[in-house]
């Protein structure tokens, strides 16, 4: 290893895997189908949303290949708008929602608060049981012909104008959204009554911090996603008008719900990237967060007002022009706590030692691109722009550069972060570091000519579009074929590094999370011991003096 | 191994060794279980209120709307079922606390009276509201399946109802408004019934379980779990009981 | 340039020149906008470029390499402060100025021109009050301020106009406005926005921005022999409203004369404006808007008219300023054929005129 890396690995001709551990503990799909092992079901976890993302991804190139050409020549209309609503199902509730929580989350959460386990790990088996049902529920409607009422069930096109299979799909959501709330249920009870003993609340990590506020949207906002797809059902079904004004319902009420869950979803979707974030900024620049508190109350804050500006989806919708002046004032306090976080990670790196590797550049890659997708946000924010901006490849591109800009980046980091962790063994570090290369370069390339198709009028959701847009479809076409590479690298490398990478050891980035005083793979109760936590987080001298003791001891 | 994880004191150690049978593997102490277990019942029912919260938001906004339709539609309604099926309600959470006391007393014989009597109370809730159901049916009330507007177009054409309330005709516009009126109805006594049939199913579970004493050894944290979430199912029909049934009576 | 492809050199040719980073700017909004639009992107960059010089010179100046041992740094209240205040204080800016240009936007002034607009699956239909009806196209003059009064039959809709800035939801079921004083002759693209079915990318359409001279042109040329009021009119006898709201003294339905813009009090104790939105509910759902006084027999329209009929309606409501016109549609029921002579004298302008420029009255107090 050369002199501008922490890397420190074992000695590889003699370490070895840690004989008992999580993985080699049982074996048999049964142990695995029935485990109660937080770290197990991350894995299953991770295998299955990898699974999804990968469908979500491929109904994404066909939605760029489409779009190569203004005429909806590849697909009908009808086809392609089935192919847009089953990518952004599945992207949003079935890799986005559980993605950094449910597997990264409930593999290192339980670790972090220093727990042998989560409070409850047979509702977190089952959460993983309902995602598993939900999917199976989403793959059924994609194989009786999927659905085409977008991501967003809107009334009364969900509810009376379609034919596809809307009822499948919102139940799938539904049970989905059950999986969720498990899932937050499970993180809040753990953080609150399982932290070991000497973890207060300003000890934990700030990945368990960004947790526990997406956990509480989980667990506040779902459920009025789940009832009110269950009245979208039943006014599909009975035909008596909640939503359809045609039937003396409301159509605006539908849109206050489903915003009501959604708009705080995306903070579901964010708030864990961005704890994944801060772990890794400090680990890669041997710093404390800058401004620690600052960074956990801005999650809470982030969390508290995300509940507050749902009705910023509906400036254009005819709701009063107060309400959208008071909407609009609480998004732009929203988009404060964002900002006070990119700016104390760029100052952690701030009289750092700062290394590059891979979990790193996917966070530079993280803070840059968030930064222009919350920048953008503000655009969609103030009521006058929004006019213009809203429902048009704007906005794809803006959330698109929150979501996969920002969240995949953080996921990809987090994954890469925590691989030896969780498999014992180091991934290609030269090759990762080129796939994060290309996945920034490629998403650059993909989702920036959106932003002008936007703003110069192109609407979202189009099958075909006038002429003289092809030119920016045809560069953001051809950036999602270079996304696509940087997306298919790491699944091989990683899936290689499982036999042939490099045993880690229990340190590999000499990181000061409790998860990295403990062997890796970890045990199945974690720590041989409960650990008691003498010192704050990200506390690199309390690490250094421990490996001088280490030294000292076997000297 | 690394000194970071040094030892937990040597009581906390001894408690892991010691623990009683039900305790799980990875809590530390009985208590810290009790806690837990406990936390997370609270906020699940925080995550219920959210979702009738939603029903109740879609009925505030129809009934400030259809006002007219929704007081001749909760005339339909029989005030001494649902006073009957009140009471039966209160009196069930008051069997399930003495339920949950004689766990905490471990009195095994006590809380299976106390158990049982709440399991039939709930059977007897149930059965009071599929009678008021079946009325619907029988006079199409059922939107969607089987509804006529006949009794607010005509009041008089329904005599029973008419000769207590003397409602005016609802012209045809508001009369079908009625319909909203009573899905509502459904969506959300079927939603309470629903929460009603699996608490029914998860007592009736709990008494084959406290036959065999789980309860009664000094852990009786599903007993007391289970006790708060059926005072919760209890809480939302007191709210839906004046919400559907006395609109113009307050 | 030999060895690019030429497919692809004539694609970059054509990029090159048709090269736009944003709409063309058509309406006396659309430069207000912008500034807005160009002010925010300032914004952006400034601060894209103070996160992009903050990481890569931290990562320049401490390196592992420049700087192999950190100093660990608390954090500052200060610098705290410092960034939270300063994007607080540049976000309340755009959101104030936002504010003001969405008040602009969605407040027409009183002396627009009104169009009404139905979208549904998949089409756009435009009314004139002068009785001109277009699908798919909407034609407006320059230097003047046009209304649009928009709902949709079915579902969400959404009336977009990328050169004129604006954009408003087509909601089933109830009135949206929007207004814009187009300035630069041409065509520009009409698209719906909203996800609305299959053809939702096939619901587009044209606006066709004409001098004023060229548009009263258009206008005569396009007539379809009758105002949308008289259209109106026509509706009010062959749905027999002038059964009841016949400004007899007897009559069941309260006089209709004046109505328009006037306070009213309702059976239920509110009082309302009668605006477009109030006709239009109290068209579909009397029993709801009962002016006080009277009886709720009125049936409710849900169903039987369409929402261009409503719209009709409205017009002919809006323009109603002499119980003589109510008594002449009695004459139209017996005989249709009839009306049309009697009636037709009115150009659109005057009865436009006729209805602005009559005061809020009170009826039925």
């Amino acid at each position: 290893m050369s002199a501008a890396t922490i890397v420190s690995l074992p000695d590889q001709a003699t370490a070895r895997i840690p004989k008992m551990n999580f993985l080699s503990k049982e074996n048999g799909l049964l142990s695995w189908l029935l485990t109660g092992d937080h770290k197990r079901i991350a894995t299953l976890y991770l295998i299955s949303i990898t699974f999804f993302f990968f469908i979500g991804g491929a109904l994404a190139g066909l939605i760029r290949l489409e779009l190569l050409t203004p005429q909806s020549d590849l697909m009908a209309a009808d086809t392609y708008n089935k192919v847009f609503s089953m990518h952004g199902l599945i992207m949003v509730f079935f890799f986005l929602v559980p993605s950094v929580p449910a597997t990264i989350g409930n593999f290192v959460i339980p670790m972090m608060v220093g727990a042998k386990d989560l409070a409850l790990p047979k509702i977190n088996l089952l959460s993983w049981y309902l995602y598993i049902v939900a999917g199976g529920m989403m793959l059924y409607t994609m194989a009786t012909g999927g659905v085409d009422t977008g991501w967003t069930f809107t009334t009364p096109l969900s509810t009376h104008y379609l034919n596809s299979n809307v009822i499948s799909a919102g139940l799938a959501v539904f049970v989905a959204g059950f999986s969720s709330i498990f899932t937050g249920l499970n993180f809040i009870v753990t953080i609150h009554k399982m932290r070991c003993p000497g973890m207060t609340w300003f000890r934990l990590p700030l990945f368990v911090w960004s947790n526990y506020a997406a956990s509480i949207l989980m667990v506040l906002g779902t459920p009025v996603l789940a009832i009110t797809l269950v009245l979208v059902v039943l006014e599909r079904t009975v035909h008596i008008g909640v939503f359809d004004p045609a039937m003396g319902g409301d159509p605006l009420l539908f849109q206050h719900l489903f915003w009501f869950y959604s708009h705080p979803a995306v903070y579901i979707m964010i708030l864990p990237g961005m704890g994944v974030i801060s772990e890794v900024v400090s680990t890669f620049s041997r710093k404390r967060v800058f401004g620690y508190t600052a960074v956990a109350f801005s999650s809470v804050a982030i969390a508290v007002f995300g509940f507050f500006v749902w009705a910023h989806h509906m400036f254009i919708m005819g709701i009063s022009n107060y309400a959208a002046l008071v909407f609009s004032l609480l998004t732009m306090l929203v988009a404060v706590p964002s900002a006070i976080k990119i700016f104390n990670w760029a100052f952690t790196l701030y009289n750092g030692s700062i290394t590059f590797e891979t979990p790193m550049l996917y966070a530079f890659g993280f803070m840059g691109l968030f930064t222009i997708g919350g920048m953008t946000g503000v655009f969609l924010g103030a009521t006058g722009t929004d006019i213009h901006l809203t429902e048009t490849y704007f906005i794809v591109a803006h959330f698109h550069f929150v979501m996969v800009g920002g969240m995949l980046m953080a996921f990809l980091s987090g994954v890469h972060f925590w691989w030896p962790k969780w498999t014992g063994r180091m991934y290609p570090e030269k090759i990762s570091q080129l796939a994060a290369l290309i996945t920034f370069i490629g998403f650059n390339f993909t989702f920036f000519p959106q932003f002008i198709l936007g703003t110069l009028g192109m609407p979202r959701r189009y099958a075909a579009y006038p002429p003289e847009f092809q030119a920016l479809n045809v560069f953001s076409s051809a950036g999602a074929t270079i996304l696509g590479v940087g997306y298919l690298l790491p699944i091989l490398y990683l899936t290689w590094s499982l036999k042939y990478g490099e045993i880690a050891g229990e340190n590999p980035w000499q990181a000061t999370g409790l998860e990295w005083q403990t062997q890796s793979p970890p045990l199945t109760e974690n720590f041989p011991e409960i650990p008691i936590m003498d010192h704050e987080a990200y506390d690199y001298e309390w690490l250094a003096r421990q490996q001088q003791k280490e030294v000292a001891s076997v000297g | 191994m690394s000194d970071s994880t040094a030892t937990a004191n040597g009581t906390l150690a001894e408690a892991h060794h010691e623990h009683p049978p039900y305790q799980r593997h990875h809590f530390e102490t009985v208590s810290q279980q009790f806690d837990a277990t406990n936390f997370a019942m609270w906020l699940f029912l925080l995550t219920e209120v959210m979702f009738f919260g939603g029903l109740f938001t879609a009925y505030l906004i129809m009934r400030n709307w259809y006002y007219p339709a929704f007081v001749e539609g909760s005339h339909q309604l029989s005030i001494f079922w649902g006073t009957a099926n009140t009471t039966v309600l209160i009196l069930s959470s008051f069997t399930m606390a003495m339920g949950v006391w004689s766990a905490q007393m471990k009195r095994k014989g006590m809380l299976l009276f106390f158990l049982g009597l709440t399991f039939v109370l709930g059977l007897v809730f149930l059965g009071i509201k599929s009678i008021e159901w079946h009325e619907k049916w029988e006079k199409s009330h059922v939107p969607g399946l089987r509804y006529s507007g006949q009794s607010f177009l005509n009041p008089a054409s329904d005599p029973e109802v008419y000769a207590e309330y003397h409602d005016k005709p609802l012209a045809p516009d508001m009369a079908s408004k009625t319909e909203q009126y009573f899905f509502l109805y459904f969506a959300m006594t079927g939603m309470h019934a629903l929460h009603m049939v699996i608490g029914i199913g998860i007592l009736g579970f709990m008494i084959i379980r406290a036959k065999a004493g789980a309860y009664t050894s000094g852990h009786y944290t599903f007993v007391e779990n289970f006790g708060l979430y059926w005072h919760f199912v209890d809480i939302i029909w007191i709210f839906l009981f004046p919400l559907l049934y006395l609109i113009s009576r307050y | 340039m030999s060895h690019i492809s030429p497919v692809l050199w004539q694609f970059l040719v054509k990029w090159l020149t048709n090269f736009a980073l944003f709409p063309p700017e058509a309406s006396k909004i659309a430069p207000q906008a912008d500034a807005l639009y160009f002010f925010m992107v300032l914004v952006s960059l400034v601060g894209l470029t103070i996160v992009v010089l903050l990481i890569v010179g931290f990562s320049i100046l401490y390196s592992k390499k420049r700087h192999p041992e950190a100093v660990q740094i608390e954090g500052s209240t200060l610098l705290e402060a410092t960034w939270t205040i300063i994007p607080l204080g540049l976000f309340l800016i755009m959101f104030v100025w936002g504010a003001l240009l969405y008040f602009r936007i969605y407040t027409p002034p009183a002396n627009a021109m009104n169009i009404y607009v139905v979208g549904k699956q998949w089409m756009w239909k435009a009314e004139h009050p002068g009785g001109q009806h277009e699908i798919d196209s909407l034609h407006v003059p320059t230097g003047r301020a046009v209304q649009l009064t928009i709902i949709s039959q079915d579902v969400f809709h959404s009336f977009s106009i990328p050169a004129f800035r604006v954009k408003r939801e087509a909601i089933p079921g109830r009135y949206t406005t929007v207004w814009f004083e187009a300035t630069t002759p041409g065509t520009y693209h009409l698209f719906c926005t909203q996800y609305c079915g299959t053809n939702h990318s096939q619901m587009i359409g044209d606006v066709v921005v004409m001098t004023p001279d060229d548009f009263r042109k258009w206008l005569q040329g396009s007539t379809s022999g009758h105002s949308l009021a008289q259209d109106g009119e026509r509706l009010f006898a062959s749905l027999s409203c002038n059964a009841c709201h016949n400004t007899r003294p007897d009559a069941r339905g309260p006089n209709l004369v004046g109505v328009y813009g006037s306070h009213l009090a309702l059976a239920n104790g509110q009082t309302v404006t009668v605006d477009d939105a109030y006709l239009r509910q109290a068209i579909l759902n009397p029993s709801q808007n009962i002016t006080q006084g009277y009886a709720p027999i009125m049936p409710t329209y849900q169903g039987q008219i369409s929402e261009e009929g409503v719209f009709a309606l409205v017009e002919y409501l809006k323009n109603l300023d002499s119980d003589y016109r109510i008594q002449q549609t009695l004459n139209t029921t017996v005989l249709p054929a009839d009306s049309e002579g009697k009636a037709g004298g009115q150009t659109p302008a005057a009865a436009k005129a006729g209805g602005q420029g009559r005061g809020p009255g009170e009826v039925q107090q």
